[in-house]
């Protein structure tokens, strides 16, 4: 083996030599990566999950006072219709004590930042705490001290205009970006 | 051959794994610093191939199975799935798809560099042995992952082979019925298809650490089948010699592997399999894949009852043991001389063994019609004659040439060719 | 080297010559001269376009199309893929096609309704189930076409020469029933399907790429199994870049091996 040791002798250009070595390797880590890459991307979501990603809903089938939760993205969405008062209650909160401060006016806004409608609150169904569903109106369960929702699950308290008031969640239930197709009907996922 | 390591820890934390769970080492020992003969020849580099290739298809295999779903009414849309909707899912399968093809064609040729070799006989018979249970792993494995798609051809199949095995006598019936979980091929078929398919290639990466480990032991056969004598001498450390020589014939397989991946991906496949299985229509020509037409063949030549053996299962029995048989090799022949190099009748018979193995294939894909029938026949019997009479025999009879001294004397020839090259015979008892 | 040089032109030959070997009786296939085959192959939109339009006009109504959404339809490389609307669920194209259709849905009371169509929508199969398919096409279910080109030997080229294979005579011995057609393309001979694609059946849009392009039985059928080409296999064309570059690295990376290998052989005698 000794007469075929690599360090022997570098006597014609040990540079270039090394170099091909180094090329060699540097080429097989690319080619690693080049495999690699597929087999990490398969995992992100596929086609048919992001033609999923959008969904329309007509807000005329949510009557005043009441929640409907529609699916989207694999989770429930709120679509809560408030009465005047609930709006008006979620407007003077604006001026409490907010862990995540958010004016109510800011809660209704589209994706573009242009005004929604007051009256239909839309936010994702999970609580920012560890993601169980609150409980909403018409669920005959308590709605906590703010008489908006009550997760269950650790005891987070949001108002009417989804906030967190009381508990463990750090932020206020999540608005996903929505825009008016028509005066009733929206599309949730733009 | 593998001699006292000569791993030195380096770091302090080296020096303390080393004294709790020498993994470096065994690492060095095997992969950097074992001693390998310097004058292997490109053949045993389908080794080096059949790793990267195992490694391939399970980590092909594992990102496949997040996808795949094992139902019938939704496995052949689940294909669909990933061949058009998951990131880069078409690649994916289809490198899994080829991989197997390839995964085989290397097998076929280190088997066969095998037995031309000699690489079979003391003192490696376990690790030959080792390599048949490898093989019979993998065709396994290949069987069932055919399933999954199920295409037509997957539902076939399974049906065919699996009811030979109601051939075996008394207890056949009741073992498909086992197999299936049901009174034919159906979801419980290929819901634990799938599992066995996902369990058995690590069962089979179990048997190839084995199989490294018995190779590791009295180290690499050679061309001249003559073992190693002086280390210092005969052989270079495995890396960097062999690790960049089997690094550039891996390069040049994955070359031809890419062109079946992107041009030609369904090209070893039969179109009948992306027709969605149908229990109730069997397809016109039922053909397994490339790399079982041999056996496929062996299996159909036995249509005929043998004295009170009926022909179902003995076409089984055939089948199987012209795998087996391998096992055997390594006492069936009595040949004091390894490598066919210096065999000149071996030689010759192993040439013929292989034209003839092509030509089981051959008759494998044709259908069950004269000539190829009898041609099956005549073949089948070769096959078997090559293992049970050739090797046995020639042994005996056959006055080899005379091997170089050493793996040394074959590379530096001796000025006087005394000896060397010239026919000599054999003491025979 | 050179061993293995051989040992590959052996393996090629052999599986060169099998398919041959095995040819099935059907009479020999002409070609669709598709300007997607080979390795540098690409699709014709406007063909692809064309041969969209044949399927949905001629093929859809007896023909499922499972495996295929309308989003399919807009995504690279396919038919109406528009740069501007790289995400095929917005591009107008796709959607105006699929509201066009009517889909059966259930909506959130369990009520069932009839909504139009959206791309996310796979293409509506005419039957509701295989029986029914059966029934209404004298005993045999007209076959999915989402994978046809893959599920036949000839792909393409079978498809091009089966639409052109009607109006031969039929051969001595061969019996066509009722309702059946002769098609030395199919195998048997008998087919259930009659010929679909003549001259003039559709209309082809008057847009600046189907210019001089009349809708001649010939023309239909090269542009159905072009489109029927594509649907199987809607990455082909990612497929075949990918490659040309995968190979071209492999190649460099061989060189950069050999080099590094004869380097480090240098100095030993073997």
């Amino acid at each position: 083996m000794s007469d075929t040791s690599l360090n022997s002798t570098h006597e014609d250009g040990p540079t270039r030599r090394d170099m091909i070595h180094v090329a060699t390797g540097a080429m097989m880590v690319g080619g690693g990566a080049m495999v690699a890459w597929p087999l990490v991307h398969q995992m992100n979501p596929a086609a048919d999950t992001l033609a999923m990603a959008s969904i329309e809903f007509d807000l005329a089938t949510v009557p005043e006072g009441s929640q409907v939760k529609v699916m989207w993205r694999g989770s429930p969405v709120f679509i809560r219709h408030r009465t005047a008062a609930e709006i008006e209650q979620a407007n003077k909160d604006d001026t409490a004590t907010l862990r995540d401060p958010e004016a109510n006016a800011n809660r209704t806004k589209q994706a573009d930042g242009s005004d929604g409608k007051a009256q239909y609150l839309i936010m994702e169904a999970s609580c920012t705490h560890a993601g169980c569903i609150p409980v909403g109106v018409g669920e005959n369960g308590y709605l906590g001290a703010f008489g908006g929702w009550f997760c269950p699950c650790h005891g987070s308290h949001y108002d009417t205009a989804g906030r967190i008031r009381q508990g463990p969640a750090p932020l206020n239930l999540i608005v996903p970006k929505y825009v008016y197709l028509s005066d009733t009907v929206v599309k949730i996922g733009v | 051959m593998s001699g006292p390591s000569k791993y030195i820890p380096q770091s302090g934390f080296e020096k303390w794994l080393d004294k709790r769970l020498p993994i470096i080492r065994f690492a060095n020992d095997t992969l950097i610093d074992f001693p390998t003969p310097k004058n292997l020849n490109y053949w045993w580099t389908f080794g080096g191939i059949l790793a990267i290739f195992l490694i391939l298809q399970i980590l092909t295999g594992i990102v496949l199975a997040m996808h795949y779903v094992a139902h019938v009414d939704f496995a052949f849309a689940s294909i669909a799935h990933i061949m058009r909707d998951v990131n880069y899912g078409w690649l994916l399968r289809n490198m899994h798809m080829v991989g197997a093809s390839f995964f085989f064609f290397a097998v076929y040729v280190h088997i066969f560099r095998g037995l031309y070799y000699g690489s079979y006989k003391e003192p490696r018979e376990v690790l030959w042995g080792l390599g048949v249970i490898i093989f019979l792993l993998m065709v396994m494995t290949a069987f069932m992952g055919y399933v999954l798609p199920w295409g037509q051809m997957s539902f076939w199949a399974a049906k065919v082979i699996t009811n030979l095995i109601g051939g075996i006598p008394f207890i056949g019936e009741t073992i498909v019925t086992w197999l299936w979980g049901g009174f034919s091929v159906g979801q419980p078929t290929l819901n634990r298809f799938y599992s066995l398919h996902y369990l058995l290639p690590f069962v089979i990466l179990g048997v190839v650490i084995l199989h490294v480990w018995a190779l590791h032991v009295p180290g690499n056969n050679n061309p001249t089948g003559v073992e190693v004598q002086d280390v210092e001498k005969e052989t270079v450390p495995f890396h960097p010699y062999y690790t960049v020589k089997d690094g550039f014939a891996i390069v040049v397989f994955l070359m031809v592997y890419a062109w079946f991946v992107f041009y030609g991906p369904d090209l070893l496949g039969h179109p009948d399999n992306y027709i969605p299985a149908n229990p109730q229509v069997t397809p016109a020509h039922i053909v397994p894949e490339w790399y079982f037409l041999p056996f496929y063949a062996i299996l159909r030549a036995i249509d005929f009852d043998i004295f009170i053996i009926p022909a179902k299962f003995g076409g089984l029995a055939a089948m199987l043991g012209s795998i087996l048989i391998l096992l055997a090799v390594p006492w069936l022949d009595t040949s004091k001389i390894k490598s066919m190099r210096y065999r000149p009748w071996g030689r010759i018979a192993w040439f013929v063994f292989l034209a003839n193995f092509i030509l089981l294939g051959v008759c494998g894909f044709m259908p069950a019609e004269p000539p190829w029938t009898y041609i099956a026949k005549a073949a089948t019997f070769v096959y078997f004659a090559y293992f049970l009479i050739v090797l046995p025999a020639l042994g005996v009879i056959e006055s080899p040439d005379m091997p170089p001294k050493s793996i040394a004397d074959s590379i530096h020839p001796k000025a006087d060719k005394s000896g060397a090259g010239n026919p000599v015979n054999v003491v025979v008892k | 080297m050179r061993k293995l040089l051989t040992l590959s032109l052996i393996s090629a030959a052999i599986f060169g010559a099998m398919p041959a070997l095995a040819s099935t009786g059907t009479a020999k296939l002409m070609s669709a001269e598709g300007s997607y085959e080979g390795m540098f192959g690409r699709f014709d939109r406007a063909q692809l376009q064309r041969g969209f339009q044949i399927y949905k006009e001629v093929c859809a109504s007896c023909h499922s199309m499972k495996e295929l959404h309308f989003r399919n339809l807009g995504e690279k490389y396919g038919p109406f893929y528009s740069p501007e609307h790289a995400n095929p669920n917005e591009n107008p194209v796709v959607k105006a096609i699929a509201k066009g259709y009517v889909i059966a849905d259930v909506d959130a009371s369990g009520n069932d309704v009839e909504r139009a169509g959206l791309p996310s929508d796979r293409f509506p199969a005419p039957f509701a189930s295989d029986a029914q398919a059966k029934a209404a096409n004298g005993g045999v279910a007209p076959p999915d076409l989402s994978v046809i080109t893959k599920a036949r030997m000839g792909g393409a080229d079978y498809i091009y020469s089966l639409m052109m294979g009607y109006g031969h005579a039929v051969p001595h011995g061969v019996v066509v029933g009722a309702g059946k057609s002769y098609n030395p393309y199919f195998a048997g001979g008998v087919i259930g399907m009659a010929q679909q694609l003549t001259d003039d059946r559709v209309t082809y849009a008057d847009t600046e790429a189907n210019k001089g392009i009349k809708p001649t039985a010939a023309q239909e059928s090269r542009d159905i199994a072009a489109f029927l080409q594509w649907a199987s296999d809607p990455h082909q064309t990612e497929r075949k870049a990918a490659g040309l570059g995968v190979m071209l690295f492999l190649f460099v990376f061989a060189l950069f091996t050999w080099f590094s290998y004869q380097s480090i052989w240098r100095k030993v005698e073997h």
